[in-house]
């Protein structure tokens, strides 16, 4: 298993604790007075998403994690699996909605995303940071309003729910940023 | 000629700080400088590189082997043919041209100015001052660069409160702060952690840490000092020098570095710092002059480097013989950041922002 000497340790490094990958968000060199050098970091769950403080000091081995990005296309789903395949290995992953997450509003067969694997298992998908998608259903347009500030819940083709301008109608389509999940703008095509 | 390890020139080669505050940096060595010889010290330069070197748990200083003076130097055509035999990129000891066999004897580059300053004291001096650089390998962070500019003085005669009060003195006149305040290592830990650090064990300790919610690296139990040095930087010091200056004086015995120790109830050592907004800005001592105590104090420290898995370092020294055989005058000394000074008067927050060419860039 690869090591890292703490002194190696920067900001973007995956590491792994317990078995599970974390990514580096924060990292502080400190060395109090005449004592031990600490290594103080903010610490990413890569597969909860949760950020935890850890510190080592002088001398630490901290084992590196073996997480990399491939792009992997959207194929289906099947019920609470989704399923994507890797561009280049042409390997499927079967992910659940759990470790999909948020991600599942944005999907559309054929998307192009980036796959996060841990030890060459997916463990996240990001969606491309815009996606065009179809409006299923919403309230009718109030006529005359174009002001972006009023906003009405819209059903889009993936079954999601997303908060639209009081304008939109069925069947337009909708630009969104997936990092957000804000509506961005009304275009005339994919 | 290869160059001995892949240090590339392809980043960035400007400087990180700006000349505005390169000119402000040199106004405030002038005003230290001035500080000095307005009260009657004797501005001295002692040698970076050296046979000494000071033995502390936790400073790393780095080596230079010196080749003898009768050997060759390859030229460099004959470096290159030789290359693949003679460079060895693992060994520390390779510089360019020369045979790693061929080196007589290692010296080191100052981690400060102590040794020679207090050679100079064994010597007749009374009041001494130096700006110098110094080197402590692995330092790097917002507060740290492995070379960087270090202010130290002695003055004969000085006791802990008079030590304490030249430091304050300076603090206020160079930085224009309020006057400081003084407060005891144990109180200010009590105030912020509710323990008693001269009383406390490892483990009362390291349950502290977890009730402030502290993240701990793994410290042994008996390694106490590690547990009260952890818990000053995190529950304590980021309070001190706020309103004024702050001077925490009386450390644990066992954090006293080279200061001497008084048999209080525990015992403390004569050691005091200074905080400015959270930052630690200087460490001074009522200096220890019993040269069976500074070897034995050595000795103690290897024996923790070896632990912690360093090299233990050499315990024989100048200094040591000057002791013994000149004595050594009761006196204080202290050592100032120069770097982080700076920084507080512009309001830095790395020490980037105060030096032109931080390691990266040297």
């Amino acid at each position: 298993m690869a090591t890292y000497n703490v002194g190696d340790l920067r900001k973007g490094l995956k590491i792994q604790i317990d078995g599970e990958p974390y990514l580096i968000v924060e990292f502080t060199f400190v060395k109090p007075g005449k004592g031990q050098a600490l290594y103080k970091c903010k610490l990413k769950n890569l597969i909860k998403n949760t950020v935890i403080d850890r510190t080592w000091k002088t001398g630490d081995q901290v084992e590196a994690a073996d997480v990399e990005e491939v792009e992997a296309q959207f194929l289906y789903r099947q019920g609470d699996h989704f399923v994507f395949m890797n561009t280049e290995t042409y390997e499927q992953y079967d992910l659940t909605l759990d470790q999909v997450d948020e991600a599942w509003k944005y999907l559309k067969e054929g998307m192009i995303c980036k796959m996060l694997l841990f030890n060459g298992a997916p463990i996240g998908v990001t969606p491309p940071y815009h996606v065009v998608l179809r409006v299923e259903y919403c309230e009718p347009a109030a006529r005359g309003n174009t002001a972006t500030n009023v906003t009405k819940p819209a059903r889009v083709e993936t079954g999601a729910e997303l908060m639209v301008p009081a304008f939109v109608e069925i069947n337009d389509l909708i630009k969104v940023d997936t990092r957000t999940g804000e509506y961005i703008e009304r275009v005339k095509e994919e | 000629m290869a160059p001995l390890s892949s240090v590339s020139h392809r980043g960035d080669w400007r400087p990180t700080a700006s000349l505005e505050i390169l000119e402000r940096r040199a106004q405030l060595l002038g005003a230290v400088r001035a500080f000095f010889w307005q009260r009657g010290f004797l501005e001295v330069e002692t040698p970076l590189l050296s046979a000494d070197t000071i033995v502390d748990r936790h400073i790393d200083p780095l080596a230079v082997p010196i080749p003898p003076p009768s050997v060759k130097r390859s030229t460099p055509k004959a470096a290159l043919e030789n290359e693949a035999a003679t460079v060895n990129h693992d060994s520390p000891a390779w510089v360019a041209g020369w045979d790693r066999d061929q080196f007589v004897r290692q010296m080191w580059l100052q981690t400060s100015p102590e040794f020679g300053m207090k050679r100079l004291l064994a010597a007749g001096a009374s009041a001494i001052f130096q700006i110098t650089k110094a080197f402590r390998w692995a330092e790097r962070g917002p507060l740290h660069n492995p070379e960087f500019t270090m202010v130290e003085w002695y003055r004969v005669g000085d006791g802990l409160e008079a030590g304490m009060g030249l430091l304050a003195e300076l603090a206020q006149v160079v930085l224009t702060t309020a006057p400081a305040e003084f407060v005891r290592y144990k109180e200010v830990f009590e105030l912020y952690t509710g323990v008693d650090p001269l009383r406390a064990s490892g483990s009362q300790l390291a349950t502290v840490a977890d009730l402030h919610g502290v993240p701990t690296p793994d410290i042994p139990y008996e390694d106490t000092d590690s547990w009260r040095e952890l818990l000053f930087a995190e529950l304590v010091q980021p309070h001190l020098g706020w309103q004024r200056p702050t001077i925490v004086y009386d450390f644990p015995a066992t954090q006293g570095g080279l200061a001497k120790i008084r048999s209080d109830d525990p015992p403390v050592a004569e050691r005091y710092e200074l905080f400015i907004r959270g930052i630690e800005l200087a460490n001074g001592y009522h200096e220890l002059s019993d040269a069976g105590e500074l070897r034995r104090r050595f000795e103690e420290n290897n024996r923790w480097r070896v632990r912690d898995g360093k090299l233990s370092l050499p315990q024989e020294s100048w200094l040591a013989q000057a002791l013994e055989e000149a004595g050594f005058p009761d006196c204080c000394g202290c050592a100032l950041g120069f770097d982080r000074l700076v920084m507080l008067a512009v309001g830095a927050t790395s020490i980037d922002e105060v030096i032109p060419f931080p390691f990266e860039r040297a």
